[in-house]
């Protein structure tokens, strides 16, 4: 069976152990050296940074999240043995690990670090898909002869080298198609390197739950677990009219993906759909003037992703969740589409009035989607509102203060409700 | 209930009625018309619960009675008969039924009980008056273009009539908008409507009781509360709840001190618009105008796709300026121009301009210009 050592990248058929530097790290698959399609998630990404940066944290659990109300955002692997998981809420991770040492994420010293691992995959493939700033999708096909090496023996050096280089550690999924890919990153983690064959693909698949596919939440889970399909094999049952019927298009996408089937592209860059933002509060809140405070620096938050990626939104989404945990949506279409935080959270503002007093509220969020070049934003005034095309050139000269002299240098009161 | 009524009478009613009902509703009722057959007429009934439309209309009525059925069925039935045939629809009140025949076609269609139809309830107007159909025509149809679908703004989702005074008088005035265009609309007030208080029309609405002022001699008595409004011919009753809101002041809007004046053909100037707008694909098409001497160039550069110009005979006396448009918003209001020449008054580039018809006051159109 082909074989590969992960640690000094040598290619052999037999025996336990690498015949070259005897590390037991090795990948080995029948289809190892013809699989294409990878996925490459770091292992508990903003804790490996915090470690890294920090030596003192090496052997304690860490915890990535804000506040007393928030949730996990990343728990390390120590955390995760005392049963942490990434979304549970701060005060139950806290009853499960009460010495786990809690660090506020550094957002943009991850996005750096995630820059730097995105350099390394841009020497592979230039076909890389971003998930988020921890994991991606990469193409390999056709790279072999450019790299003289296999797809495989270059995904075991682009870890090798984030460990080395970098200082954090990721697992590699290293299959025939996205699903398959993604699915495997998780089966060897942290450190790991997987491998999902064509030939073993539905035997693999078919005592697995099927919410092992990606975007497969509780409520889908849920109509899933109604029509008595749990596993693969349950799913396989179903002919793809019926799961049409059922599901709709998502059905159609079952049925292949029952099949391990997924004809999805890696595509570089997929073009972002909307910009959204939320916070969680510490406490429950039905009180206006703490929402509106809230409104207004979400509105900011998403105003200024917009203009750094120079573009603007035709809708605005606010987001509210009860503490009830229930979902309030309401969305606006504009006349034009905008990049204004004064506009964003003004609207939002309208909508959380005709939403009315349906508090308290545990979770608020602002969004904008149906996405547009900025060019096109913000030309027109408004009739009703001569203000506001005051108020957008204020806020245009409060960005460049801002960038020159740090976010803090100059904000709105409301801010600070 | 037994009855025959000629199919182009039948179709007309019914075709009212199901445009009022709602397409996706939740309520099984309500996606249904009542039937009402009475002495030697019958009448159609339909609501989505904001509007009624009630159409009276005589009918051989052999045995009297009432049900409901669903509209858009039958406006697709009625449709399909051929012209001029004599529709009977007989429920016999026990089969849950009701049908219907018109030479050799018969229908049976599911019928809901009367009883669980909603009824409008009714309600004290303070003011009652009579308008002739194409007095409120214009009054409609040369403002509801500007109406806002933002439901953030949803007191501005309709046209908000009501009595104004202005240079001759008292008037009864039609205005909507949307933040980026305006239109006010003036005319004679009607004898009795003096006490009339402002009401905010839905959108829906407007559309519907387009449909009752088609005929040139008709009168239209109209009624309005503070909650409701409505809108009858002998034949047709529109009754409708009016927004919950209060209008913004638009007085404001309205800007006063335009000095530069800009006269120009309006159907010249609308195609002229319209030719440059072909090179942007763009939702919001801005189109610059340059005006000089006499001389009017409109322009439209849109980087990825190409640029046009345009340049058009105007009068113009005033000092250079340029000014953007989105052209979707000049196309609208120039299009409002059906008599004499389109004139713009313009202060800067940055400021609301006004558009009217010559020197005529009585409709006057604001809209807001676009950076170019």
């Amino acid at each position: 069976m082909p074989a590969l050592c992960r640690e000094c990248l040598t290619e052999f058929k037999d025996g336990p152990r690498c015949p070259a530097c005897r590390s037991p790290r090795v990948a080995r698959h029948d289809e190892l050296f013809d699989l294409t399609i990878a996925h490459m998630d770091c292992d508990a990404f903003y804790a490996s940074v915090e470690k890294r940066d920090n030596p003192e944290l090496a052997d304690k659990p860490v915890i990535i999240g804000g506040g007393r109300r928030g949730v996990v955002s990343t728990a390390c692997y120590i955390a995760r043995i005392k049963g942490v998981r990434s979304a549970m809420p701060m005060f139950q991770a806290l009853e499960k690990c009460p010495e786990a040492v809690i660090v506020k994420p550094r957002m943009s010293v991850y996005g750096e670090v995630s820059r730097q691992v995105r350099a390394l995959m841009e020497e592979l493939t230039p076909a890389i898909e971003p998930l988020s700033l921890d994991e991606a999708f990469m193409d390999l096909s056709g790279t072999a002869r450019l790299h003289g090496r296999p797809p495989a023996v270059m995904l075991a050096r682009l870890v090798r080298r984030m460990r080395d280089e970098i200082g954090i550690t990721g697992s590699i999924g290293l299959s025939h198609n996205k699903f398959l890919a993604k699915v495997a990153s998780d089966l060897d983690k942290p450190h790991g390197f997987a491998v999902i064959g064509k030939a073993e693909t539905a035997d693999f698949l078919a005592d697995r739950p099927v919410r092992l596919i990606w975007g497969i939440g509780p409520a889908f889970q849920a109509s899933l677990d109604k029509a008595g399909i749990r596993t693969f094999t349950d799913l396989r049952r179903w002919e793809k009219q019926d799961l049409t019927a059922r599901f709709g298009q998502s059905g159609t996408r079952l049925w292949h993906l029952a099949r391990g089937e997924d004809y999805r592209r890696v595509q570089r860059n997929a073009p972002v759909k909307s910009i959204s933002n939320e916070t969680t509060f510490n406490e429950d809140t039905a009180n206006p003037d703490v929402l509106d405070g809230h409104i207004w620096r979400l509105a900011e938050k998403v105003a200024d992703r917009a203009k750094a990626k120079g573009i603007a939104g035709h809708v605005v989404t606010l987001k509210l969740k009860r503490h009830n945990h229930k979902i309030l949506t309401r969305q606006s279409q504009l006349t034009d589409p905008t990049q204004i935080a004064d506009r964003i959270y003004r609207t939002a503002r309208d909508l959380f009035d005709i939403v009315g007093d349906q508090g308290p509220y545990r979770l608020l969020g602002v969004g904008i989607s149906h996405l547009s070049d900025a060019e096109g934003a913000d030309l027109s005034g408004d009739l009703l509102d001569p203000q506001a095309a005051k108020r957008a050139t204020a806020e245009r000269a409060t960005d460049a203060i801002r960038e020159r002299f740090g976010d803090d240098a100059i904000m709105k009161g409301r801010a600070l409700r | 209930m037994k009855l025959s009524i000629e199919r182009a009478t039948l179709l007309k009613a019914v075709g009212q009625a199901q445009s009022v009902v709602e397409r996706r509703n939740t309520i099984p009722i309500l996606a249904n018309v009542l039937i009402e057959a009475e002495g030697d007429t019958v009448s159609f009934r339909a609501t989505d619960l904001d509007i009624e439309v009630v159409d009276k209309t005589a009918a051989k009525v052999e045995r009297a009675g009432a049900t409901t059925v669903s509209a858009v069925t039958l406006n697709e039935i009625v449709r399909k008969l051929p012209d001029g045939a004599l529709v009977q629809l007989i429920d016999d009140g026990a089969s849950g039924r009701l049908e219907i025949a018109a030479g050799r076609s018969n229908f049976s269609l599911a019928t809901l009980p009367r009883e669980d139809f909603p009824v409008m309830a009714s309600s004290e107007y303070q003011s009652n008056f009579s308008a002739k159909a194409p007095e409120l025509r214009r009054l409609f149809d040369k403002s509801k273009f500007a109406i806002s679908t933002e439901e953030t703004r949803y007191y501005l989702n309709g046209v908000y009539m009501h009595v104004a005074e202005a240079e001759g008088g008292k008037m009864l005035r039609c205005v909507a908008t949307d933040g980026h265009r305006l239109a006010r609309i003036d005319s004679e007030l009607p004898a009795g409507a003096e006490e009339m208080p402002g009401v905010i029309v839905p959108r829906k609405t407007v559309g519907e009781l387009r449909k009752l002022l088609d005929d040139d001699d008709a009168t239209i008595a109209v009624s309005v509360s503070e909650t409701k409004v409505r809108f009858a011919t002998p034949e047709i009753t529109l009754t409708s709840k009016v927004i919950d809101g209060t209008f913004p002041d638009y007085t404001r809007v309205i800007p006063a001190g335009n000095t530069r004046k800009m006269e120009v053909d309006a159907a010249d100037f609308a195609k002229a618009v319209d030719r440059v707008a072909t090179v942007s694909s763009e939702r919001s098409r801005a189109v610059k105008l340059q005006l000089d001497e006499d001389r009017l160039v409109l322009s439209v550069n849109a980087p990825d796709s190409g640029n046009a110009e345009e340049e058009l005979a105007v009068a113009y006396g005033d000092e250079r300026l340029e000014i953007g448009f989105n052209a979707k918003y000049l196309l609208e209001i120039a299009s409002q121009v059906d008599r004499e020449n389109a004139v713009f008054l313009f202060n800067s580039a940055g400021d609301p301009t006004l558009m009217r018809e010559g020197n005529d006051t009585s409709a006057v159109y604001v809209v807001m210009p676009m950076r170019v």
